[in-house]
């Protein structure tokens, strides 16, 4: 078990005490500086692309989480045959390989003479981050109570007002973790990215992977690091909430036993 | 036309797929009564209460509401509200904002709101519970919660659909004799759905008995028992001995290997007819000419009675009983004239397919079983 904790770990782990490192030396150890974090800090180029990928991560999963919300509540309303159909092309852009995708991009837009820069990277990133949305809110769906939103309907509403004020309060968890997965996604991706950006449109991890290219600095584990321990954060928090909420629904089951 | 009446449907079809699920209803329900539609699952039942409620439509046929028609008139804007199965209450809100939910969509004062909420709260038993999360509550208590929620908009009629059905025996007594006290107590219509023999007889003033689409039989709880219009109305309620009988000629019938007087007529002279006898109306005698000889197969203690089977000719016979005797032993059973229900024989030609179709239905989700 913790055997397999630290084939999963260890790369980080070294990332991170490297990102400490004095000298800019992969191998050696040579003393404990804080320098690198503020090189990062200072460092234009970084900081610029950093900015970029939250802008384009934001505008791009939100965007998606729409679209996507709309989508698979469409498929949801659809018959079984109909439905599986839907479904398995929805899975296809996640199973397609990435470069595929990307390349296919970089043609459509060379296609319709479209210039490439940040939007022809909002709409990649929108259309791969889609299909996540709506496998994340799919189980969701399925868990609804279809009763509810006639018994809203029964009590006065109008069909909006149902969906509004009974739909999206049950669904919203699935909404928000689609979005997540999204954001996340779309920080994540370099691939697509590379071939949908424009010259002077550079997003973090495309940065990231050109500094590699001729020397890695020892700025880029800070700010690996960082990235890391803020994901990792996030994640700790979620879990702390799914196990209260776990709680909640065992109160649930006892009250009802009783 | 009748002035007490409040819902009128006529000649309503609802067909989904190729499956005939009502086939030409019609149905009077008048006001303040409380009406039960009875019948086995996939009758047609709930979706008769659908249409009232609004949620399905009718391909053919037209629904009444104070003697206007309301065809295509969505569900918030009728005067009925619904008491759906395994309640649907909102869980992302409170008891209290549950029951306050219909008066906040009419934008009523919060004091208002408030006076109501308790009021409701006090009629259903649950004063004191306004905080309480619906999902710590047990399914009695949702229950309650539910019919404070539907009745707090004041519906003329109150649409119930098999309310009690995920309840224990007990609470089930106990929720059968609370809902027809509020019923009584608010002085308006309920329209009751259920598979329950028992409860329908119990609760209603009216029973709407169904089967396969078709209204069988419309009466008081009393008429349906004691003259069931068919075998099918016989058999669902209560047990029933349902006998092949010949009748000779008016008031004079062969069955079980003997003749008998009965209070029937107006049959052709050697017409085949199915007989029933209620259990608790054959009397034990000793074997003799006059009656039918049969052999006693089991015999279970009922609490009230001894519930019997006695084979007769390969005909079973459930009898009940106050005295038991003992399995093995040969007894004559007989029967007064006025407890000889005699009915015309019917076919059930497609039933089968019907329901393979209509699970062929569910399977692919084109409609969901507690639709039908």
């Amino acid at each position: 078990m913790s055997l397999i904790f630290l084939f999963l770990y260890i790369p980080i782990f070294i990332l991170i005490i490297f990102s400490f490192n004095s000298s800019k030396s992969k191998s050696v150890w040579s003393g404990f500086t804080f320098d690198w974090y503020v090189k990062l800090f200072h460092n234009e180029l970084i900081i610029s692309s950093l900015v970029n990928t939250l802008i384009l991560a934001l505008i791009s999963s939100v965007i998606a989480t729409i679209i996507g919300t709309a989508a698979a509540i469409g498929i949801y309303s659809m018959k079984k045959a109909a439905k599986t159909v839907i479904m398995n092309i929805t899975y296809l852009p996640i199973l397609n390989p990435e470069i595929i995708t990307g390349v296919s991009f970089m043609l459509l837009f060379a296609f319709i003479n479209f210039d490439r820069g940040f939007s022809t990277l909002i709409i990649a990133h929108i259309s791969f981050s889609i299909p996540y949305v709506i496998l994340n809110l799919m189980p969701k769906l399925r868990q609804l109570d279809r009763y509810q939103y006639e018994a809203a309907l029964d009590l006065g509403c109008n069909s909006y007002q149902a969906f509004v004020k009974v739909v999206l309060p049950e669904i919203f968890p699935g909404i928000l973790s689609g979005f997540l997965m999204a954001f996340t996604y779309s920080i994540d991706d370099v691939v697509i990215s590379l071939f949908t950006s424009g010259p002077e449109m550079q997003t973090l991890p495309i940065t990231i992977y050109s500094m590699t290219r001729k020397q890695i600095s020892p700025e880029i584990n800070a700010l690996s690091a960082i990235m890391f321990i803020v994901v990792f954060t996030l994640l700790v928090i979620m879990n702390i909430k799914d196990i209260n909420d776990a709680k909640k629904r065992e109160l649930k089951y006892i009250s009802h036993g009783g | 036309m009748d002035s007490n009446l409040i819902i009128k449907l006529e000649n309503i079809e609802v067909i989904y797929g190729t499956v005939k699920v009502l086939k030409g209803i019609n149905l009077n329900i008048h006001d303040k009564e409380f009406i039960t539609l009875l019948g086995p699952s996939g009758c047609g039942k709930t979706t008769t209460l659908r249409i009232i409620g609004g949620f399905t439509e009718p391909q053919t046929g037209n629904v009444y509401f104070d003697n206007k028609k309301i065809n295509g008139v969505p569900p918030h804007l009728r005067q009925v509200n619904t008491i759906f199965q395994r309640y649907a209450l909102f869980p992302h809100l409170n008891v209290y904002e549950n029951v306050a939910f219909g008066l906040r969509l009419k934008k009523a004062k919060e004091n208002e709101i408030r006076t109501k909420v308790f009021e409701m709260l006090e009629l259903v038993n649950l004063s004191g519970f306004q905080p309480r999360d619906v999902n710590s509550l047990s399914g009695g208590q949702q229950q309650r919660v539910a019919i404070a929620r539907a009745l707090i908009n004041h519906p003329r009629v109150l649409l119930l659909d098999e309310p009690l059905g995920a309840l224990d025996l007990q609470l089930r007594k106990e929720m059968q004799v609370e809902l027809k006290k509020i019923q009584q107590r608010l002085n308006i219509t309920f329209v009751y759905v259920t598979h329950d023999q028992e409860e329908a007889l119990t609760m209603s003033d009216t029973i709407v008995v169904m089967n396969n689409g078709e209204i069988l039989q419309i009466g008081a709880p009393q008429d349906i028992y004691n003259e069931p219009a068919n075998a099918f109305v016989a058999k669902f309620i209560g047990d029933s001995n349902i006998i092949d009988g010949i009748m000779h000629r008016d008031y004079f019938i062969e069955f079980g290997g003997n003749y008998f007087d009965c209070i029937d007529g107006g049959f052709k002279p050697m017409e085949r007819v199915d007989v029933v006898i209620r259990p608790e109306d054959i009397i034990i005698e000793k074997p003799s000419e006059k009656n039918i000889i049969g052999t006693v197969e089991t015999v279970t203690f009922k609490g009230v009675h001894y519930e019997m089977t006695v084979d007769s000719f390969g005909v079973k016979w459930i009898v009940h009983s106050t005295t038991a005797l003992n399995p093995g032993e040969v007894t004559g059973m007989n029967v007064s004239p006025d407890n000889i229900h005699i009915m015309k024989k019917t076919g059930d030609e497609n039933e089968s397919y019907e329901i393979d179709e209509i699970s062929r239905m569910i399977n692919d989700e084109e409609v969901n079983i507690n639709d039908i």
